[in-house]
């Protein structure tokens, strides 16, 4: 992809006194910083944190549905739990952990000194956590938390939504801010950062699909912003715009929302198309087979993304016309994703493949991901979909996607560049049982759940009829094994910060990227001097 | 390595973000306390939202300032200043994707919602089912639940609105004009007028609001016509504000002689936002007012 001419890793040393700022000691680093990497672990260590609430609630989720009837909590409780484990992991686990991956690693790639805005990055990044005590709190206020679904329509979010609704929407409003001061700060880096020579196909797919991914999210979180003013105002100050009687429609919200909302799950896994893009090539010791396609169909997908969110509403009220037209732009949306993962199996064909941990992931997500885009399209088609809509195989289907999807291509990255990180070299031994834990126990846990679907069982419910109770069982209990590996990778990641074999700077044969010219860990300020890239 | 590169100024660690995360943590916080105890207790946490914006007033004022001292102490190259454009450009796409939320609305309302509760295309059992004497027009002054109100005409205050919100934007051009021609006097004059300009807008609209609760009986909460009017137009209205403010705070360093014709991102940004509220408004002059 690109060639770089860089003297040593230690070039890099000199530069050093220009900033007389290294790494500060104490708590008051990581909150003051304006340091890319620091607000990186920051934004990685939060998304972990917020990864395992939400996977708590997930949890009594499972444990409740282990047997059908009533056993451990209320029916009410039971929303609250599957609200917040949708809100928690969308806003608080993925996206957090992209910006996270980004941070840590666009100036690196493209050779800038920092990310162009830092202090409005660290002002993104404080935010999060404030937004989520706000959210979580909320559980605990009289009458309960946010009960609706993360996708909180009306009417169960403006007339029969608890007290606490308003919470809620400020809690979404100043997430949204983060995520569009992130955003910003991620497009103007790559558009105005980039060293010398490194042209816009030159880019690593990281990038570029991160670039897009801040488009998107600029494009709608305002959307977002915009429809929880709109439910606050329906509930609080006597609007009616999702309320007929007033002239207003509650399909209406639904518009709205999924206009942001299907962006947003694009938001959510195309940054994974570029961890992917990175290491399978690594690993298979060639270059990345059909660069230049890859990143025209990142930016199909994205334009596609504004054109197809009424297919998550088939059964809502809809012209045949209108359901037609969604039908087809959806199932469009195969072919630029059917070349990524045609061109990464390419890339792997032929190639001299080693599977460490990395690769073993990134392989999983390719094949899992692709599962979860069938069941995609089979729910694209609309005369199909009257007879899934709202049942467990759409449960299927987006944990296929987020969970193997995008949680993979996560702990993919998060391999991959540990040693780049921490100078050290992570455990291989633990990777792999961390692999193979989570691989299988993930599917025990979802791929059931699209036969739960086919077979009519609804999707939030507490409590389900009788001759689901096997198949439950099964699912239950992928889910708490899915659940207790991933302690093994908190294990990996704190045994590889406190030590173990020093990586080199390039630990993997096959990789590519400026980042790799650095030496491990990488040095607290990076490029001072923009490398040349030719 | 043979590079004209100039060094890009990656500042120091910085307090005021974390001072603004707390600042929009206690806005959050508290307007949801006061807001969700509205129907019951009548609010509450009032003071925490109060709080709150002292915070951020407090943070803007300390972050402005610290950037404006970088500027003048010259530490801004070429590059950053694109950097700060494009980070500019970039905020009032978000803005004008917000107010899309709200003309979506407005649109849905008016072409979807509306006709079908009055039995338009394949809707006619809805239309004789839930409210068989609703009539779809627009402006909804009679809902289907059936309380009524007045629409607001496009003429009198609207119009005048609208020429005064025209006529700031062409006054802002010439400030910018004065001050790439680095002639001072035109710069203070026309960025003075406008913000004249701009107060008056806001004078003139809280009049209408005025005229609109207390001799139309035009409310927010009188259905989707009133909800659309004063959503859009509040926002609207609220960014009128911060412009001004905007606006205003450049003014007091024109005065102090800051901005060169080659230098003035701040500048720029304010005028950008401007003719941004000035575009938004034609939008709603035509399809809230007008047609």
């Amino acid at each position: 992809m690109s060639t770089i001419t860089q003297d040593s890793p230690a070039a890099h040393d000199d530069h050093h006194d220009d900033h007389h700022h290294g790494a500060p000691k104490g708590i008051m680093r990581w909150i003051l910083t304006t340091n890319h990497k620091d607000i990186g672990t920051l934004y990685l260590w939060f998304s972990f944190i917020m990864f395992l609430t939400g996977g708590a609630m997930a949890m009594v989720i499972r444990a409740e549905l282990f047997q059908p009837g009533l056993q451990l909590i209320e029916p009410n409780f039971f929303n609250q739990m599957t609200t917040v484990h949708g809100l928690v992991m969308v806003f608080g686990a993925v996206m957090p952990a992209f910006t996270g991956l980004a941070n840590w690693l666009i100036p690196m790639m493209i050779g800038a000194p920092d990310m162009a805005l830092p202090r409005m990055n660290n002002w993104s990044f404080w935010i999060l956590p404030f937004a989520f005590t706000i959210l979580l709190s909320s559980l605990f206020m009289e009458g309960g938390g946010p009960n609706f679904g993360w996708t909180f329509y009306a009417p169960l979010s403006t007339t029969y939504s608890p007290d606490s609704t308003a919470l809620f929407v400020f809690a979404i409003h100043i997430m949204g801010m983060s995520s569009i001061m992130g955003a910003i700060n991620v497009i103007v880096t790559i558009v105005n950062m980039r060293a010398p020579g490194m042209t816009w196909m030159k880019l690593p797919l990281f990038v570029w699909t991160w670039l897009i991914t801040a488009f998107l999210l600029i494009a709608v979180m305002p959307v977002l912003a915009g429809t929880v003013t709109m439910v606050l105002t329906d509930k609080y100050f006597g609007t009616a715009f999702f309320d007929a009687a007033g002239g207003g429609d509650p399909v209406m919200f639904q518009h709205i929302f999924w206009f942001f909302g299907h962006p947003e799950v694009y938001i959510m896994i195309l940054p994974s198309f570029g961890i992917i893009s990175a290491i399978v090539p690594a690993f298979s010791r060639k270059p990345l087979f059909g660069y230049a396609s890859m990143v025209y169909a990142t930016a199909s997908i994205a334009v596609l993304s504004f054109l197809v969110w009424a297919h998550h509403m088939f059964t809502t009220g809809m012209p045949v016309f209108a359901e037609l037209f969604f039908m087809y732009c959806t199932m469009l949306i195969a072919v630029p994703t059917g070349v990524k993962v045609f061109n990464w199996v390419a890339t792997m064909w032929r190639g001299s493949i080693s599977f460490e941990t990395p690769m073993l992931f990134a392989v999983a997500f390719i094949i899992l991901f692709t599962i979860g885009g069938f069941s995609g399209l089979m729910l694209a088609i609309t005369p199909a979909d009257f007879q899934y809509h709202d049942t467990y195989f759409v449960v299927a289907h987006f944990h296929y996607v987020l969970v193997t999807g995008a949680i993979f291509s996560i702990m993919a990255a998060a391999y991959y560049w540990l040693p780049k990180w921490t100078g050290n070299m992570y455990s291989e031994t633990l990777g792999r049982w961390h692999f193979w834990c989570s691989v299988i126990s993930v599917n025990v846990l979802f791929f059931p759940m699209h036969f739960l679907g086919l077979a009519g069982m609804p999707r939030r419910i507490p409590d389900y009829a009788i001759q689901f109770a096997d198949v439950n069982q099964i699912v239950s209990i992928g889910g708490f094994a899915f659940g207790l590996s991933q302690f093994i990778f908190l294990a990996v990641v704190i045994k590889c910060i406190r030590g173990g074999e020093k990586a080199p700077a390039k630990p993997w044969e096959g990789a590519e990227g400026l980042e790799w010219t650095l030496p491990s860990p990488a040095p607290y300020h990076s490029f001072t001097t923009p490398p040349e890239v030719k | 390595m043979t590079t004209k590169h100039e060094p890009y100024y990656v500042p120091a660690q910085s307090a005021w973000p974390i001072i603004g995360a707390i600042g929009l943590f206690l806005i959050a916080f508290g307007a949801g306390t006061f807001v969700s105890k509205l129907n019951t207790e009548g609010g509450g946490g009032g003071y925490i939202l109060l709080t709150g914006i002292a915070v951020i007033i407090f943070m803007l004022f300390g972050w402005f300032r610290t950037v404006i001292g970088e500027s003048m102490a010259g530490l801004y190259s070429k590059q950053m200043d694109r950097s700060f454009r494009q980070g500019m450009s970039w905020f009032i796409f978000s803005e004008v994707m917000f107010f899309g939320a709200f003309f979506g609305a407005l649109f849905y309302a008016r072409m979807i919602a509306i006709p079908w509760l009055g039995g338009a295309s394949n809707n006619a059992m809805t239309h004789e089912v839930l409210w068989p004497t609703f009539e779809a027009i627009w402006p909804l002054v009679t809902t289907p639940g059936g309380s009524t109100t007045e629409a607001m005409g496009w003429t009198g205050l609207p119009l005048y609105n609208t020429i005064i919100l025209l006529t700031s934007s062409v006054t802002l051009h010439f400030a910018h004009v004065g001050l790439e021609n680095n002639k001072r006097k035109a710069l203070t004059v026309w960025l003075g007028f406008t913000i004249l300009l701009g107060i008056s807008f806001l004078v003139l609209q809280a009049e209408e609001y005025i005229h609109a609760y207390q001799e139309m009986g035009l409310t927010l909460d009188s259905g989707v016509y009133g909800n659309t009017f004063f959503l859009l137009t509040g926002f609207h209205g609220m960014h009128v504000t911060l412009g001004t403010v905007f606006l205003i705070v450049l003014f007091f360093r024109v005065l102090k002689g800051h901005f060169t014709p080659e230098h003035h991102f701040a500048f720029q940004a304010g005028s950008w936002y401007w003719h941004f509220v000035d575009v938004v408004w034609l939008c709603l002059f035509t399809f809230v007012y007008v047609l």
